[in-house]
């Protein structure tokens, strides 16, 4: 087994396509440099391994896959023909991956990838061109992996050669002490700060920052020999089925443990949101006016559609709230119609109904147009499965916009902006400050007993009866009644919250989030 | 906008009353598009009026095809509780009396044809058996409750017509009171009792002779009730039926073996069952298929993709003719809206009449069909000058092309047919088994320069005499019945053939009879045995290729080759065909079969795909820094797992479009988490 794969790894060898960038490095380096061609080479031996499979399976399975094909061969041939609908674009295959487990460096990794290929993106074609004629007669066959892979070997050729080196460090770090994959992972925060300022420093390519690169590759090429085997190891014994289950399993998920909170980054309130968004003007909106008004073209279209029994829906990227709005304002000001805003958090059949019933009671004689606002999500086919969509001859209009689904999400709250239902630090000051200081204390005692239990998933609040004993010893009450007065009183700025537990005992809680808990508590202590 | 609100999320919009009188009429929308061209008001109408046929073409098939089956229904609902009424009083019924007669109908998987199937099986039913049919749907009835109350107040408006409205009144008031199988019995015994009198009156019920009509039940999905409901129903109904004449039809899409697996056997043999199997999906579709379009009753006509299409929309999603047809509808709607020249798509007369007041544009839209050109250019240069510079010319011109492709059509089914005789029962069927797939291979492509249509032949030559005699028998029939006057000829050769088969049986009886004779072998020595038999051998093999029937078979095969040959050519090389068929598949598939989610991934990974900008531009599997930034977003999402990690999210997107453009940073930051907030909205 192995040493097939070594010859055929001696054979791609042959074909592969040496770059600017692999002679760059085989003059800065020796050692590294073969190293590396070499695992790509396999790794892409590799690919073409997983992808035969399926190939076989195809031949058992005989003619009722055959078959399957030939049905999106003929459902996919009209590509070149139409101009309009990118559905047809892609095949499924890219569109319902199997979700890996992957690392988070990845992200990062690609969008260091993605910043420094600005214009200049033709060279890089270029680059990659060979590595891709190769792999396309396979994933024409239709299999995820391929591109998967491809994608690596860009990731890493692009990595080694230019990547911002703050970002790189990043990548570099959790790597030398991940073998520990099982736990969440490390904490990979200290050195994170500035990483922004130091990836400025470095976009400048220079000879100095090629030789820092030198030194680093040494560093990394070590590195990146261990994880490609291990990868390698893995894909040669799945495919498919393991790839299900990979994905499927809901056991430890990797995930890093910087916080918004971290950032250190004033929290804007909605108000400074909007300003600042307003001030962003949208880019490309020449093409998208364009496209608007190619959808604009269709409305007679579609009124003609309506008029005929057919119902519309509309679907792809972008907001369709305005479309939907002009054609509304345009097309239907003489007929009766209904708009439903299915993003409207209290929308209910009750209400549709109503609105429904509004309308025939006037009317009698001309029934309306029942517009359906239909927003995309990815519950689509459950929304509207087989039997239901049959009550409805529904047409299927693309109207991609890429517009912002601002209205759409108006109601959904943001976790990065303030949230003006909670109370934020400033008034939780501005109330704490006209209470007594018995008040405030009795409120920092509360304060701090929530915090300490804060990593206590099952802390419900603290019980009424520690809390007095607590106060006593701290000489801020002197009676069960005070403090039950003062409790009152802070209820009633809603600064705590009572539940009844279980047991008939009542425990407080503060609705405030721990984070703004700290912040005030800091606070506090500068004051003092 | 005036859409947006805080407090509520419908709206109602009404126009003024004066304003609403002035509603713009349909056709006006048909010309107003894009194509706001030549005779479009002619060609909404020649729309309606096809579109109208269709529909009552498609209806009156309906009816045809499930006759059968509603006949032999009704005849069963008649008989059940007919008999046992009459003699109710006999012991010996006592027991029968006990099992609730059931119709089990199984309908097949293509659910969504379901409702419309049993919907005319009630009318069916109420005109001939009984004014009392209810049918209920599993997701009305999830207990015994909703089931009785849901059967109660059907029961109770079948009736409301010969009901005064204060009694109606009052029955509302019952209904909410309480809902048992003893009140919906003397209902059931009042309201018989009354309206015996007036029997006789009503027309419609008097077909039902006996004194008190069953009650039928249909229940549309028998497979989704559930097992509880179902068993008590017909336990409780069951002690009812000697006062509640109750017909249960099970409404069933898999296999009636169901009816056991839902039911334990103590309570199914409260059933009398009786097994009814309305027609396959498939076969409707073939029905519909040839009577729609394998005709040439509508001269609208579908190219091979369109069909192709529709067909697999058809086999691989729904099973479903009422898409089908609905399939059918939009591309007739497309077709009369996008093609000026389906003016012409009506019928022969009427095109010729509209051909003489076609205006100089329209001349100018078949001077440019694809097809007209080609036709054109085989002209001599005279003709074609003519053709090009007279519009009198050309008008008459198109009058004989039209008339060609009527008569290409005409022949074109018929040999169409006729191929299908001879290919359908081939063993492996090469050619497909079903005339809708040698109908679209014949549609593609010129059929005898495909390897299936070669396989076809060499298995037509090894056919045996009867099968090839059956067939021919039968193409025989197919063009004695038409009217075809080219292919009258045609008729006569296979008579011929037909006639030469039989001679040939007489002669060869003979031939057996004399060899038989010869074949009577000496004894001799082994040595001579030998050559007897090697001489045997060859003789057998020579005579084998001399036959007359091998050589007659091979005359019927190379006929039904010259006829392919002849009539079977591709729409396309024929002129002006543009203005029959619709051909443009990818229209009909981007509205009956969008894929909204892989439209949405190309949006998000190909921007350049919607927004032709140079700058988007880029190789597959990687997106410029400069594109929207909800795309970057989600190309940086996809590199996560199921959870993503919202700070390292913002920071490599800040990291990307910083890059891309020198920006204020934090309000760039601003925007890009905003714009997390919304991907998060959109997709999760």
């Amino acid at each position: 087994m192995t040493s097939t794969l070594e010859l055929k790894a001696d054979k791609m060898l042959k074909v592969q396509f040496v770059g600017d960038d692999d002679v760059l490095n085989h003059i800065l380096d020796r050692e590294g440099g073969p190293k590396i061609k070499k695992e790509r080479a396999q790794l892409l031996v590799n690919t073409q391994k997983i992808i035969k499979k399926p190939e076989n399976e195809l031949e058992e399975d005989d003619q009722e896959v055959l078959k399957d094909h030939n049905y999106v061969e003929v459902l996919g041939q009209d590509v070149q023909e139409s101009l309009k609908n990118g559905s047809a674009t892609d095949g499924g295959n890219k569109v319902y991956p199997f979700q890996n487990r992957k690392h988070p460096e990845k992200m990062a990794k690609l969008a260091s990838e993605l910043a420094k290929t600005p214009r200049k993106s033709v060279s890089l074609n270029m680059k990659n061109d060979p590595k891709i004629t190769i792999d396309i007669p396979q994933c024409s066959k239709g299999h995820s992996s391929s591109d998967k892979s491809q994608l690596k070997n860009n990731d890493k050729s692009e990595f080694l050669s230019t990547a911002p080196r703050g970002l790189r460090k990043r990548l570099i770090v959790p790597r030398s002490h991940s073998d520990s994959e099982s736990e969440y992972s490390a904490s990979n925060s200290e050195d994170d700060e500035g990483v922004a300022q130091e990836y400025e420093e470095d976009t400048n390519e220079d000879i100095l920052s090629q030789k820092i690169q030198a030194q680093n590759r040494e560093v990394s090429a070590p590195v990146f020999r261990e994880t490609p085997s291990k990868k390698m190891k893995r894909e040669k014994t799945s495919h498919l089925v393991e790839k299900y289950f990979e994905a499927h399993s809901s056991s430890k998920v990797l995930t890093s443990d910087r916080t918004l909170q971290k950032l250190k980054r004033a929290k804007l309130d909605q108000q400074t949101l909007h300003n600042l968004l307003s001030k962003v003007s949208p880019s490309f909106s020449a093409e998208l006016k364009q496209l608007n008004q190619q959808h604009e073209q269709l409305f007679h279209k579609w009124m003609l559609q309506l008029h005929l029994g057919f119902n519309i829906v509309l679907y792809g990227l972008g907001s369709k709230r305005d479309l939907l709005e002009r054609f509304r304002t345009t097309m239907l000001q003489d007929c009766i119609h209904i708009v439903i805003n299915g993003f409207f958090p209290g929308i209910s059949v009750k209400s549709v109904l109503n609105s429904v019933t509004e309308v025939l009671d006037h009317v009698g004689t001309f029934r309306s147009v029942l517009d359906q606002l239909e927003w995309i999500t990815n519950k689509f086919k459950e929304v509207w499965d087989h039997a239901k969509q049959s009550l409805y001859n529904w047409l299927w209009y693309e109207t991609t916009t890429y517009s912002h689904y601002t209205e759409e999400t108006s109601y959904e709250n943001s976790l990065l902006v303030k949230q003006s239902g909670s109370l934020p630090l400033s008034s939780l000051i501005h109330v704490l400050r006209s209470l007594t200081p018995n008040a405030r204390g009795i409120f920092r005692l509360l304060i701090k007993y929530q915090l300490d239990n804060q990593d206590n998933p099952s802390y419900t609040g603290l019980c009424f009866q520690d809390f007095y004993q607590q106060c006593r010893e701290a000489f801020l009450v002197n009676s069960d009644l005070t403090l039950r007065a003062q409790l009152t009183e802070f209820r009633d700025h809603k600064l705590i919250r009572t539940k009844k537990g279980t047991d008939g005992v009542e425990y407080l809680l503060i609705p405030v989030d721990n984070g703004i808990l700290t912040d005030f508590l800091e606070n506090e202590e500068e004051e003092l | 906008m005036a859409t947006s609100s805080v407090s509520k999320g419908c709206f109602v919009f009404k126009p003024n009353f004066k304003k609403r009188k002035i509603s713009v009429p349909i056709e006006d929308y048909f010309n107003k598009g894009k194509n706001a061209s030549e005779d479009s008001k002619l060609r909404f109408e020649t729309y309606q009026l096809i579109w109208q046929q269709m529909k009552s073409e498609t209806e009156r098939l309906q009816e045809e095809l499930n006759k059968n089956l509603f006949d032999s229904l009704v005849e069963f609902l008649q008989t059940s509780h007919s008999g046992l009424w009459k003699n109710s009083k006999d012991w010996s019924c006592e027991i029968k009396l006990r099992e609730i007669p059931t119709a089990a109908l199984v309908l097949g998987v293509n659910v969504t044809d379901h409702d419309l199937t049993l919907r005319s099986l009630t009318e069916v039913l109420q005109n001939n058996v009984t004014p009392y049919v209810v049918s209920l749907q599993a997701k009305d009835c999830p207990d015994m409750k909703h089931f009785l109350q849901k059967l109660v107040s059907q029961l109770m408006d079948c009736k409301v017509d010969v009901q005064s409205k204060e009694k109606e009144s009052v029955q509302v008031i019952q209904k909410n009171v309480h809902y048992s199988m003893d009140s919906l019995s003397a209902w059931y015994m009042s309201v018989t009792q009354k309206t015996d009198p007036k029997m006789p009156r009503k027309k419609r019920t008097s077909s039902s002779q006996w004194q008190s009509p069953p009650v039928v039940l249909i229940l549309k999905d028998m497979e989704s009730f559930t097992t509880k409901v179902l068993q008590d129903f017909i336990i409780i109904s069951s002690q009812h039926l000697h006062e509640f004449p109750l017909i249960l039809i099970f409404g069933i899409a898999t296999s009636p073996v169901v009816i056991h697996r839902l039911l334990p056997h103590a309570v199914s043999s409260l059933l009398c069952i009786e097994l009814f199997q309305s027609l396959s999906c498939k076969e409707h579709l073939t029905t519909v298929l040839d009577k729609l379009l394998l005709t040439t009753q509508f001269p609208f006509k579908l190219s091979e993709k369109v069909l192709q299409i529709l067909t697999n929309i058809f086999l691989y999603h729904d099973f479903s003719i009422q898409n089908f047809i609905k399939g059918l509808q939009l591309s007739l709607l497309e077709h009369f809206y996008s093609q000026p020249l389906s003016v012409l798509c009506c019928n022969l007369p009427e095109a010729k009449r509209r051909i003489r007041f076609l205006s100089a544009n329209q001349c100018e839209n078949i001077r440019r069909l694809p097809s007209f050109r080609r036709y054109v250019e085989k002209q001599s240069s005279e003709k074609q000058v003519a053709l090009l510079t007279s519009d009198k010319f050309l008008k008459e011109e198109t009058q004989s092309l039209l008339e060609n492709l009527h008569v290409y059509h005409k022949n074109y089914f018929l040999v169409l047919r006729c191929l299908h005789q001879f290919t359908s029962s081939l063993p492996k069927y090469p050619l497909g088994r079903q005339i809708r797939e040698l109908y679209c291979m014949c549609l593609e492509k010129s059929i005898w320069d495909s390897e299936e249509y070669a396989s076809v032949l060499q298995l037509l030559r090894l056919l045996a005499k009867d099968e090839l005699m059956a067939m021919l028998q039968n193409c025989f029939k197919l063009f004695q019945s038409s009217s075809g006057k080219e292919l009258g000829n045609t008729a006569k050769r296979i008579e011929e053939f037909l006639a030469q088969f039989q001679s040939l049986d007489e002669t060869k009886e003979e031939e057996d009879t004399s060899q038989s004779q010869s074949k009577g072998l000496q004894k001799t020595d082994l040595y001579h045995l030998q050559k007897s038999l090697l001489e045997m051998k060859e003789l057998r093999s020579t005579s084998k290729r001399q036959t007359k029937f091998e050589v007659l078979r091979e005359q019927v095969v190379s006929f039904v080759d010259s006829l392919v040959r002849e009539y079977l050519l591709p729409p396309d090389t024929q002129p002006l065909h543009e203005t029959l068929y619709f051909s443009s598949a990818h229209t009909l598939r981007q509205h009956l079969n969008a894929a909204p989610r892989i439209a949405l991934h190309t949006a998000l990974n190909n921007p350049y795909y919607y927004l032709k900008n140079e700058a988007l531009r880029s190789e597959e599997g990687c997106i410029p820094n400069v594109a929207p930034d909800i795309c970057i977003a989600y190309k940086l999402h996809l590199e996560c797992s199921r959870l993503i990690n919202l700070v390292d999210w913002s920071e490599a997107f800040a990291t990307v479009v910083t890059a891309a453009e020198k920006m204020d940073a934090n309000s760039v930051t601003s925007e890009e988490r905003n714009e997390i907030i919304h991907l998060q909205c959109s997709v999760y």
